[in-house]
């Protein structure tokens, strides 16, 4: 499945409420019936880590480390990437 | 409650301004000023707002302004939030490129419409928005889901041309830091709330490292890094207490972001008039926000390592 984010959030990704509700209905949903899930960022101009972390901190938390083999991001400029980068990181630490 | 505007209240020298407010009678507030020139930080009449929202109008005093910027307090829309009656007129400009006036949000979607809007009113760059847009989203959640504020966020923004700077202010009559943070951490003070508050990793709905799938804790960390990483001034007043960043003489390659905010060049105290509630202030240099991408390796590599200092902290071999 590929969400695309700015579609339901906007060019700036801030809003908590709706990243959890992409990942309570949308993710979660797709990898319990093993399916790959595409977060493609295009469009979006930048994101908090707040965001970031609404959307996958509980996926990582839940399914382990390794369910980043079924999840990818696609399009995310420079900034958003070393957020999503930050949160997976910080994830796997604590 | 006493607030007096004095000539000049900006977060490098607001200490003698919060000294000064007296809250001895909470049901009137009687503001007085500086004759000849106010010039104060958006945070300062935030402050006022949400010192006002909790009184009818009849119960505000405002004695009248002779001083010659007087005009701004209303241009602020001060006087409007507060529903009070001024004999102040002033000829309206054209506020984009300015500032943005006082604004009370209460919810999420407000949030998010008022950051939409203010980026064309402060005719921001995309790269210069992006600092200004991070902490204003971040510090307003902040309220909305921790301060258990039954009035929101009142927020502020101002652009000051000569420094190149925009300086905002968040404000709330919440409950105080100590408060949220006491939930998941036992603190003594408001002081210690608020150094915990700064320290990534650390929120007050969870006690565990890495924070709950809603909050990580990194948010205020993120805001005081943005300052620094700046050379800018953040305050934070809550309770009693009040820290302070001070601008940093380093340059942005010597700059160490520190997990502990007292390990910052810094100011703090905690024998302020209580506030019932948190009152950010922050200043941002649009002169140097084209570096937010070498701020975010900067936050990550200080984020990270506090994170593992924590942890291994907290789990320790046990021997018996």
């Amino acid at each position: 499945m590929e969400i695309k984010i700015v579609g339901m959030v906007g060019t700036f990704a801030e809003n908590k409420d709706l990243a959890r509700d992409i990942r309570i209905t949308k993710i979660i949903p797709t990898l319990e019936i093993d399916e790959e899930v595409i977060l493609n960022f295009k469009g979006v101009e930048g994101a908090t880590q707040s965001f970031i972390h609404a959307l996958i901190s509980d996926v990582i938390r839940r399914y382990g480390a390794k369910v980043l083999d079924k999840i990818s991001f696609k399009e995310c400029n420079e900034n958003v990437r070393k957020i999503i980068g930050m949160v997976v990181e910080y994830m796997q630490e604590s | 409650m006493k607030i007096y505007l004095p000539n000049s209240a900006f977060l490098g020298n607001i200490d003698s301004f919060l000294k000064n407010m007296d809250f001895s009678d909470p049901t009137q507030l009687k503001i007085t000023a500086n004759k000849k020139w106010i010039s104060i930080h958006p945070v300062v009449l935030c402050m006022i707002v949400a010192l006002g929202l909790n009184l009818k109008p009849e119960n505000i005093k405002c004695e009248k302004l002779e001083a010659k910027s007087k005009h701004y307090l209303q241009r602020m829309g001060l006087f409007k939030l507060l529903n009070l009656k001024t004999d102040t007129t002033i000829i309206e400009h054209e506020s984009a490129g300015r500032f943005i006036p006082l604004t009370r949000i209460t919810n999420s979607r407000e949030l998010t419409t008022f950051i939409t809007d203010i980026i064309p009113l402060l005719h921001l760059d995309p790269e210069q928005a992006d600092s200004i847009k991070y902490v204003v989203s971040e510090l307003v959640r902040n309220v909305l889901e921790h301060s258990e504020s039954e009035r929101g966020a009142i927020v502020s923004a101002q652009y000051y041309h000569k420094s190149n700077t925009i300086r905002l202010g968040i404000v709330d009559g919440g409950v105080g830091i100590k408060k949220t943070i006491s939930y998941a951490h036992p603190v003594k003070t408001s002081l210690e709330a608020i150094q915990l508050a700064l320290t990534p990793g650390i929120t007050g709905t969870t006690q565990m490292i890495g924070g709950t799938e809603y909050n990580a804790g990194a948010g205020l960390f993120f805001i005081k890094s943005i300052a620094q990483v700046n050379r800018e001034f953040l305050m934070i007043y809550s309770g009693n207490a009040m820290y302070k960043l001070l601008k940093s003489k380093l340059g942005l390659k010597q700059t160490t972001l520190h997990g502990d905010p007292f390990q910052d060049r810094h100011s703090k105290g905690e024998d302020y008039p209580l506030w019932k509630g948190t009152a950010v202030g922050v200043d941002i240099s649009l002169g140097k926000t084209k570096e937010f991408s070498v701020l975010l390796d900067l936050i990550r590599d200080a984020y990270i390592k506090t994170i593992t200092e924590r942890k291994k902290e907290k789990y320790r071999p046990r021997f018996i």
